[in-house]
């Protein structure tokens, strides 16, 4: 295949070498207090401003601080965002700084306004808003231009699963997980807990030993997590709407789930939440079943897009990455077809094959990246939640 | 359109394309005739799945039945049981109140 009949899309290059999507300015709250702040001067640059509205950066220790820190971080250094401008308070955990350096780091502008120095609320969204549109318009005269496949590191999610999901929908998104790792792109995989039950067939995909053991002992991990809780994980897992459109267990749920990371693609990495997706294949991230924390960290990692597959419907969009919505529930596609970019529902009564429908979502995909609008974004849906394991102190 | 997909030829349990009533007779590898009705979606069993052996689904096992189920029978939460998360199971007894939750978490047959 020569280079010019690769498949390509329309992307931004950074000055880092990594390949966005979208072009954001992203103003990223360090800590639950500024947030109003932030979605206040998003908005007013809005569709290009987004803001990153979360409820943590104070009052946590260990691991989730360093969590909250980093996943802010990896968003500041993602190359789905242009420039950015951080709003601090004054007195929280996580430190301004330290995110403006993300952002400069990946060369790109970055700003602080701080509430507290600033003297309030207004003043302080009075001057961000000032400096968001000089980025705002520094960002509308940045061009796409034609990038190669291969930069897609692609989230592949499912969310509101049901019969269809394991099988039209996660399938379809597995041949186009396949299609783009032939391509030398990447694609990652979340939601541990909806692998377990599937685990045999991911670790058998594993090039060595260490990277089959390490998506076991992450599996195990939560497995033992929920254990110790003293409860059923049925209560969760699979969930009440999952229990009445046909799944029974989690395996059940797992093995239709894991459709999505393709059938063949290798196993190339196991990695933590939020962490950098740095191999071509398949990663898996060790991120909770949660819809929107799952996300926040596979695009934390670097994911420019994420296809989502969905039997009931759900509106789950992301701050600065595309979500593209398919299901192959005929009956969704038509309920909530506002939220939903494609239906393969054609799959299951011979409509259309299962090759097919994975041409169309491969188009889709490329589609999208080179700046058509998914149905999320058009409905505003910009849900962000970072990852909590222990309680705020 | 089949009104039944079964995913690997290993597989003890179809999937229901459309609602299924009861006495109608599915032209599967080996024909059954439903036994109770299965809604959209919901699983059928394709032959005797006898108590405690598995369900398998996509070629590998989703579970284990809780009671013998005959061919045709619906199969899911009343007579399916996950192996999987049973975190009920390892305390050894239902009811979980807060003084349990506080204890270590290494007291709870972690591995």
């Amino acid at each position: 295949m020569t280079a010019s009949s690769r498949p390509s899309f329309l992307g931004y290059r950074r000055p880092d070498g990594r390949v966005g999507v979208r072009n954001h300015l992203l103003v990223v709250p360090t800590v639950i207090c500024s947030s109003v702040v932030a979605e206040r001067v998003a908005a007013a640059v809005a569709p290009i401003g987004t803001a990153l509205p979360h409820t943590a950066g104070c009052g946590q220790l260990g691991p989730d601080m360093t969590t909250t820190h980093e996943t802010l971080a990896a968003y500041c250094g993602h190359p789905n965002v242009g420039a950015v401008l951080v709003i601090a308070l004054g007195c929280e955990q996580v430190v301004a700084q330290h995110l403006a350096d993300a952002a400069r780091s990946a060369g790109k502008p970055a700003h602080i306004v701080a509430i507290q120095s600033e003297g309030g609320t207004i003043r302080a969204t009075t001057r961000a808003t000032a400096i968001a549109r000089e980025l705002v318009a520094e960002l509308a005269a940045m061009r796409r231009e034609p990038c190669d496949i291969a930069e897609l590191i692609l989230s592949v999610k499912c969310g509101g699963s049901d019969y269809t999901s394991g099988l039209a929908s996660n399938p379809a998104l597995g041949r186009v997980a396949d299609r783009l790792i032939d391509l030398g792109g990447a694609a990652v995989l979340g939601e541990i807990a909806e692998i377990m039950g599937a685990e045999h067939l991911l670790a058998a995909r594993a090039p060595n030993p260490d990277t089959a053991r390490r998506l076991i002992r992450v599996i195990q991990r939560v497995e033992t997590d929920a254990m110790a809780l003293g409860f059923d994980i049925r209560g969760t897992q699979p969930s009440p709407g999952n229990i009445r459109g046909g799944l029974t267990t989690i395996e059940e749920k797992s093995l239709g789930a894991t459709h999505k990371g393709g059938e063949r693609s290798p196993l190339a990495d196991v990695v933590g939440y939020s962490a950098p997706i740095t191999r071509k294949g398949l990663t898996v991230m060790d991120t909770p079943g949660l819809d929107v924390e799952s996300v926040t960290g596979m695009v934390g990692g670097g994911a420019q897009a994420v296809v989502f597959t969905t039997g009931l419907g759900t509106p789950t969009g992301n701050p600065i990455a595309p979500v593209i919505k398919i299901t192959g529930n005929t009956r969704t596609a038509e309920a909530m077809a506002d939220n939903i970019d494609l239906d393969v529902s054609g799959v299951l009564d011979d409509r259309e094959t299962l090759e097919a429908a994975a041409e169309r979502l491969f188009d889709e995909v490329l589609a999208v990246c080179s700046g058509r609008d998914a149905a999320a974004e058009r409905l505003g849906h910009r849900e962000f939640a970072i990852h909590r394991r222990n309680p705020t102190i | 359109m089949n009104p039944v997909i079964v995913i690997s030829p290993s597989d003890n349990v179809a999937t229901a394309l459309e609602p299924l009533e009861s006495g109608r007779v599915i032209a599967a590898a080996t024909p059954f005739t439903v036994r109770e009705s299965i809604p959209r979606g919901h699983k059928v069993s394709l032959c005797v799945i006898p108590m405690g052996a598995s369900v398998v689904k996509y070629g590998s096992t989703i579970g284990v039945a809780t009671a013998a189920i005959p061919a045709g029978a619906h199969v899911h939460t009343h007579n399916v049981l996950s192996a999987r998360g049973r975190g009920d199971l390892a305390a050894a007894e239902p009811a979980v109140d807060a003084a349990r939750l506080a204890e270590p978490p290494a007291d709870k047959g972690a591995p």
